[in-house]
């Protein structure tokens, strides 16, 4: 068993896969390295020891939420509200499970559940972009898990080094100097690259406005309502695919 | 001043929110039955990362404390833009999402450290 789990990882740390994940996240690396030394270092400046906020970055590995969460600790808040906050940040993961449900499905649930953990925006993201289509065929399976378990694995690394150093030097980093921007500099960044169908450059427009419309909705649904407003429009917009009108008369 | 401690219920909560994360993310392929999604929202799908992705950032250029920002003396909107010009300049080739980073973070720093926009 374990020769056998070796054996397949070695293989999916050779296909050439990994190395393409690999280099598409080292572009946006330092923006999300940048993002992480300031979770790192809001956790330490909430009040929480080295412990906790190592325990955090390590376990929950979920910027947003994890954002969203800190204050609300050091509050001492009830536990459900922090949870119930903690569920309803990461909402959109659930959308996007929705999505790669299909592309997982052929593995154990173990594998499955690490996949989840790993699955932040940004490898999401690059995943879809580059296979659009879930395959059925093994060969093809085994480039796109390679190719995930390179992106997730340089993502989780980079995000974790940069956390950690936040926690180490959070005395010396003042939040002023607003180094947290690059992250949503490589969200930008990121964007562009998707933006290459006019529909998908009205979704993001879409979502945005709504996304500020929206924005006194707690629990950052506001979020959540941007993406459903932005793809029902999409799907009202587009014309419909001949094998869904069929389909449906 | 002494280190904060370590506290059970803290350790607790972090405990549940990493849960959290894995049930949320991995929400729709935990359960092994075979189920497929109606072809609308496999079509919708298409549309959500981009959508996801635009409902972060947005708010977090153009809203302050929860106000949309009345003054164009903003350092992120002037580091967003040059980082979108840059992206469009390149056309996306090669490292284009690392050079949006730097060349926002380069237009960024000096207004909000200089200028204190």
């Amino acid at each position: 068993m374990t020769v056998r789990l070796g054996s397949s990882l070695s293989a999916l740390l050779r296909h050439p896969e990994f190395r393409t994940g690999v280099q598409e996240v080292s572009g946006v690396a330092p923006g999300l390295a940048a993002w992480g030394l300031m979770t790192g270092v809001a956790m330490v400046n909430s009040g929480m020891s080295v412990v906790e906020a190592v325990a955090m970055t390590l376990l929950v590995f979920a910027g947003s939420s994890q954002l969203a969460g800190i204050p609300l600790i050091a509050a001492g808040a009830p536990v459900w509200v922090i949870l119930a906050t903690s569920f309803c940040v990461n909402l959109r993961f659930v959308v996007f499970s929705a999505h790669l449900r299909s592309y997982l499905m052929h593995l154990p649930r173990p594998a499955r559940l690490l996949a989840g953990y790993l699955c932040a925006d940004m490898t999401y993201v690059l995943f879809v972009r580059r296979f659009p289509h879930p395959s059925l065929e093994p060969a093809q399976r085994q480039a796109e898990l390679a190719y995930f378990a390179g992106s997730s694995g340089l993502n989780w690394v980079s995000w974790q080094a940069a956390s950690l150093l936040g926690i180490a030097l959070a005395q010396w980093i003042p939040s002023a100097w607003g180094l947290g921007f690059a992250g949503i500099l490589a969200l930008i960044g990121v964007t562009c690259s998707l933006a290459s169908s006019p529909m998908r450059r009205v979704s993001a427009g879409v979502a945005g406005a709504a996304a500020v419309a929206a924005f006194a909705l707690p629990y950052k649904l506001n979020i959540v309502v941007a993406i459903a407003v932005a793809v029902a429009l999409c799907l009202l917009l587009e014309s419909p695919a001949p094998s869904d009108r069929r389909a449906a008369e | 001043m002494s280190q904060p401690g370590t506290d059970w219920w803290t350790l607790g909560v972090i405990f549940g929110m990493a849960v959290i994360t894995v049930v949320t993310r991995s929400f729709f392929f935990i359960s092994s039955r075979p189920w497929h999604l109606p072809r609308w929202a496999q079509r919708g799908l298409q549309y959500a990362p981009i959508a996801a992705l635009a409902a972060v950032i947005v708010p977090e250029l153009v809203m302050t404390q929860g106000h949309l920002i009345a003054s164009w003396q903003d350092a992120r909107v002037f580091g967003a833009t040059a980082g979108v010009a840059f992206y469009v300049w390149r056309r996306g080739a090669g490292q284009a999402v690392l050079g949006t980073i730097v060349v926002g973070m380069a237009v960024y720093l000096p207004l909000r450290i200089g200028l204190g926009w």
